[in-house]
């Protein structure tokens, strides 16, 4: 799977990348690729840069060392806006929607669809709504009435509903920062299905996560970030959950800490 | 509410009476209307009463002791109203203040400012003798006259009452900056990070309730042909009740421009319904008050409901 399908470049791509914050190295030397139609994972655990990598990703900072490949193109964003712009959209934990507004309102808020001209300029209320259906539709989102507030959605809705807006605003790239942690495991599966149907759709997805059990089922490759420094990426195929769980949790640290707090003679 | 009178005062419901009771609540519910967009989009301008007389003075002082044409007059008390809305505006969006104590501030500056001016101006606190000035008898027309329905003389401010609050409502409901008014008083983190921009949303909606007390503060100088210099005072408090017993919620973010208008409709019947009723007088700020904790009570479940399944 590593291999160019088609000899197209990849979407994005991340050679040596790194990044400083006064003395500390708070990343260094991380590689990895994100292809249209596949899943890219980050994994890691706290401290472990995964915050920083979505900050180049996402135009909040830029990267003081490597490279950043935009479809084979040098790309550093300046602005979040600048990395809207090229297509990847961020889908953050808190979301950025407004509990008391209707589902319609709230996907549509900051890019409403207007109709008329001059002062009889409005908001194009019907479109809205058809469109909000539709593509939340298309998501497999079984959303009962457009017109009721996000506050009455669970929080795996609430996800799925952020994914099914970024991908329609034109979303190439779609990073999403921890979606399942605030989630049960029943929310959680829910929010994976909708990952796998923005994949399907042709969306280079990254999924920042320090869950290898929500990562493995969907990623196409992995790259397990510790303490700012890349543990490997790996494809689906070179790696099992087992394995990916061990390196996760700090691997040969593990096994150290276990020797440790064996029963003296036993 | 208007059974309630209707069924016990002969007076209260007919047409005369009628008429009698939408005076009242229109002024209230012109100025209702653009606080309740201000609150919707989270914040208070408790200058909003004392801004109505700042209005009405100056249109008086500027036609009477500077002798300009009443039209003239009405138009700088347009710019000096825009110009107060957007500083109350423009410092709560720079400092992050809360709204109450920046307009608060205002509130203040304002009261003294028009006493001050008024007296060094006339040498009394009021001004008089706007119905001399050249152009008073088409401002009469627009601002103060009344339309027969029904056999009833209507004052004209109703009908504007009616118009405010139809665009108010199309504004909010059918809107690109009304969505944004939603939204920035709902989370105006979260809207900012979508795009929306909060801050100028937040001064716009200032201006708007600058531009409504302009408006009532007019209406208030042609109809009376002189102004008190403490004209208003008090009633920044009243516009907050009518648009909170119309379903706005303190917090923001949730609201109508059609609630705020009954909440002062409601006000009105009460204010003139208890004399009809030949009840003392003194009960009806016991009954606002009354209506206001229900009003409230109730707007708290509406806000329960909506979160109730946030996790």
């Amino acid at each position: 799977m590593t291999a160019p399908r088609d000899g197209a470049p990849p979407l994005l791509e991340l050679a040596d990348v790194g990044k400083d914050y006064g003395s500390v190295i708070a990343l260094d030397g991380v590689s990895t690729t994100v292809r249209a139609g596949e899943v890219t994972c980050v994994l890691g655990d706290n401290g472990a840069g995964k915050s920083t990598l979505i900050k180049i990703l996402s135009g909040v900072h830029r990267a003081d060392r490597g490279t950043v490949l935009l479809d084979g193109r040098p790309a550093g964003f300046g602005s979040p806006r600048e990395a809207l712009d090229a297509g990847i959209a961020t889908v953050y934990q808190d979301l950025a929607m407004i509990p008391l507004m209707a589902i319609w309102r709230n996907f549509f808020l900051g890019a409403e669809p207007t109709r008329g001209r001059g002062p009889f300029r409005r908001f194009d209320v019907a479109r809205a709504k058809e469109t909000t259906r539709r593509e939340l539709a298309a998501m497999g989102i079984d959303i009962r009435n457009p017109d009721q507030p996000v506050g009455t959605l669970s929080g795996g809705e609430r996800q799925s509903v952020a994914i099914a807006r970024a991908v329609h605003f034109g979303a190439r790239v779609l990073i999403l920062d921890e979606p399942t942690s605030a989630l049960g495991v029943k929310q959680a599966g829910v929010v994976l299905r909708y990952v796998a149907q923005a994949r399907d759709r042709g969306v280079g997805v990254v999924l920042i996560t320090h869950n290898p059990h929500h990562a493995h089922p969907v990623g196409d490759r992995f790259l397990v970030l510790n303490r700012g420094r890349s543990l490997g990426e790996f494809a689906k195929a070179d790696i099992s959950r087992e394995e990916l769980t061990r390196l996760m949790a700090g691997g040969a640290e593990l096994d150290a800490l276990g020797h440790e707090l064996e029963r003296p003679g036993s | 509410m208007f059974t309630f009178f209707a069924v016990q005062s002969e007076v209260f419901r007919s047409p005369r009476g009628i008429a009698n009771w939408l005076d009242p609540a229109s002024t209230l519910g012109i100025m209702a209307v653009a606080v309740a967009m201000l609150m919707i989009g989270g914040h208070f301008d408790l200058s909003a009463g004392v801004m109505t007389g700042t209005t009405a003075l100056t249109v008086g002082i500027v036609a009477v002791e500077f002798r300009q044409h009443l039209w003239v007059a009405i138009g700088v008390a347009l710019v000096v109203a825009l110009a107060i809305g957007f500083f109350n505006g423009w410092l709560v969006t720079r400092t992050g203040l809360p709204s109450f104590i920046i307009t608060l501030g205002t509130f203040l500056m304002l009261q003294g400012l028009n006493l001050g001016l008024t007296k060094l101006f006339t040498d009394t606190v009021t001004v008089g003798g706007i119905d001399d000035v050249p152009g008073y008898a088409v401002a009469e027309w627009v601002f103060a006259s009344r339309v027969e329905v029904l056999g009833a003389p209507i004052r004209v401010a109703v009908l504007w009452w009616l118009l405010f609050t139809a665009l108010a409502t199309w504004v909010l409901l059918r809107t690109r900056f009304g969505n944004w008014v939603f939204a920035t008083g709902g989370d105006e983190v979260a809207a900012r990070n979508v795009g929306v921009p909060a801050r100028r949303t937040t001064i716009a909606l200032f201006m708007t309730t600058a531009a409504a007390a302009w408006f009532v503060g007019t209406t208030l100088a042609v109809r009376l042909t002189s102004v008190q210099a403490n004209t208003g005072i008090g009633q920044e408090l009243i516009y907050i009740v009518a648009a909170v017993i119309g379903g706005c919620l303190l917090t923001g973010g949730f609201g109508s421009a059609i609630g705020a208008a009954l909440g002062a409709l409601i006000f009105g019947m009460t204010q003139l319904g208890i004399p009809y009723l030949r009840w003392d007088a003194d009960w009806f700020y016991f009954f606002l008050g009354a209506m206001l904790l229900l009003a409230v009570l109730a707007n708290r479940l509406v806000r329960r409901s909506a979160e109730a399944a946030r996790r």
